[in-house]
């Protein structure tokens, strides 16, 4: 089990502060990070890869540093987010050369298999600057992989890609954290974060906004009403009985049913049921509708 | 050859920048044959053809192209960090960058110093220009690698260094010439052959330690910093 930890880790250029003060932990399983261009999160990338030193506190693979540390990437992978590759090499070339910079014992071996991860073979002996961008990205990934790496950090992953390329990629990076490997994607993009992992890194304005599964960090925030579309067989009863419920803020009625407004989450949630039970309503739909990461994470970049 | 090598050289190749390195040989070649062949004397164009031709353009810009090429363009276009995120001592990666530089920049040079020399005084003379020139592109290749760790201008830099540094303050200003590699390369080879087309300028153990200085130092150097190759975050 590999984790990459961030101790106080602040970096400043100049009088500009880009990370201040961030601590956490990347566990094995996928991990987003998340957060508005300029918040920080390439800066972030760049220093759990070795790419820049910290300007105060440790960042560490297992212990062991990142910055002026090469043996980290035994086992450390990383697609950066600038799309260069060596534009005159096959990606079988390009791959292979990986392979045999990290000295495996069977480079051809390992470059057909990271080949086939991201489904390139068919096109892998075609120079790489004919590539499409998605193909391009692909090529990288497969490159970044082809050691099979406990820890794989891939900035802004998705860019480029069509959709079918989008979806194959993130049950790629699904299948690779059920594997117990330490996966970290960045992304602005909600929905790409959403659909890949549960467990984000919200970074705004160079500090950790919020950290966990995005769906418990919502129930944290007690200050926010939480929403809830309901539908049942009778929903103007409903909407009396529960108004004078406590942790009822507001019900709105229209035509496809009703909204919720519940200060208190878990109160609610109990609440509900036996208020229906005792109405004699029967609940047909209770979906809690701003548990959605674009909810939590425009909250947090109101707060 | 190590993997690094080989996709430093397949990129030097790949790249019209290449082309570059074919002109300047031809040109000496050809106005030594020209000079040789109208017969005039040596002693009126071995000095501008063979110094002012061959060892102060020659030499250094081929040694410039391909010694930014190597790393520099690796740097600039981003490819580097491929090379990078490989479990490879920093030490490995500059050698196998300044082993192709130099490889490059020598054959480039030497092969048309040897066949200008033969031509302007004997095959001795050619081969001493021969062996001087790959000192010279250890010493080039060394500082222009270094260069293009230290600026986003390498060329530029090189260009400064080529043309005002040697070229100009190394014609004038004698103090200079101690940190000019073209004053070692033209001390080496007056040695090995003396000829009257040389004048050396500076000693030959002043030549040999400070070449020996250039080469190591720089290399060293250029390990350090790559040790510490950091990317900045571009976009967010």
């Amino acid at each position: 089990m590999t984790t990459v930890n961030l101790q106080n880790v602040s970096r400043w250029y100049g009088n500009v502060v880009a990370v201040n003060d961030i601590s956490m932990t990347l566990n094995p399983g996928v991990t987003g990070l998340l957060g508005p261009n300029g918040a920080g999160k390439t800066t972030i990338l760049h220093m759990m890869a070795g790419f820049l030193a910290p300007s105060r506190g440790t960042v560490t693979v297992d212990d062991a540093p990142t910055w002026r540390n090469p043996d980290i990437y035994r086992r450390l992978g990383l697609v950066a987010e600038r799309e260069a590759v060596h534009g005159f090499l096959t990606a079988r070339e390009f791959i292979e050369a990986s392979a045999r910079m990290q000295k495996l014992p069977d480079p051809k071996a390992a470059t057909e298999w990271a080949l086939g991860m991201v489904e390139m073979k068919d096109a892998a002996d075609r120079r790489i600057e004919t590539y499409s961008k998605g193909m391009r990205q692909r090529t990288r990934v497969a490159a970044a992989l082809v050691h099979n790496p406990q820890v794989l950090l891939l900035d802004e992953p998705f860019n480029g890609m069509d959709p079918r390329q989008r979806m194959h990629m993130m049950e790629l990076l699904h299948g690779l954290g059920d594997q117990g490997h330490t996966i970290l994607f960045s992304s602005h993009i909600l929905e790409e974060v959403e659909q890949v992992s549960g467990t984000v890194q919200v970074i705004v304005a160079g500090r950790l906004a919020a950290s966990g599964d995005f769906r418990r960090i919502r129930r944290l925030m007690t200050n926010r009403p939480h929403v809830f579309a309901v539908q049942s067989s009778d929903d103007r009863r409903l909407a009396v009985a529960l108004i004078g419920e406590k942790s009822v803020s507001g019900v709105e009625i229209d035509a496809t049913g009703m909204t919720v407004r519940a200060a208190d989450y878990g109160s609610f949630t109990r609440a509900l049921p036996r208020i229906a039970l005792d109405s004699g309503i029967r609940l047909r739909k209770l979906i809690p509708s701003d548990e959605s990461l674009e909810s939590v994470f425009s909250y947090l970049l109101e707060a | 050859m190590s993997t690094v090598a080989w996709i430093t050289a397949r990129g030097l190749f790949g790249r019209r920048r290449a082309l570059l390195l074919l002109p300047l040989p031809l040109l000496l070649i050809g106005l030594a044959a020209l000079c040789r062949a109208a017969g005039v004397a040596p002693s009126d164009w071995g000095v501008p053809v063979l110094v002012g031709l061959g060892l102060a353009v020659v030499l250094p810009v081929i040694s410039l192209i391909v010694g930014t090429g190597v790393l520099g363009s690796e740097v600039d276009d981003g490819t580097i960090v491929h090379i990078l995120t490989k479990p490879l001592p920093r030490r490995d990666i500059i050698l196998a960058k300044l082993g192709v530089a130099v490889g490059v920049s020598a054959l480039s040079s030497a092969i048309p110093l040897f066949v200008a020399g033969w031509l302007a005084d004997s095959v001795g003379f050619g081969l001493a220009l021969a062996v001087a020139a790959v000192v010279g592109a250890f010493a080039y290749s060394a500082l222009f690698l270094l260069l293009s760790l230290l600026t986003r201008r390498p060329v530029l830099l090189g260009l400064v260094y080529i043309l005002v540094w040697e070229g100009l303050l190394g014609r004038f200003v004698s103090g200079t010439r101690v940190l000019s590699i073209e004053q070692y390369v033209i001390t080496i080879a007056d040695k090995i052959e003396p000829t009257t087309l040389l004048e050396s300028k500076v000693s030959l153990p002043v030549a040999v330690i400070m070449a020996a200085i250039f080469i190591l130092g720089c290399a060293i150097a250029s390990v350090d910093r790559l040790r510490s190759f950091s990317m900045a975050g571009e976009t967010s």
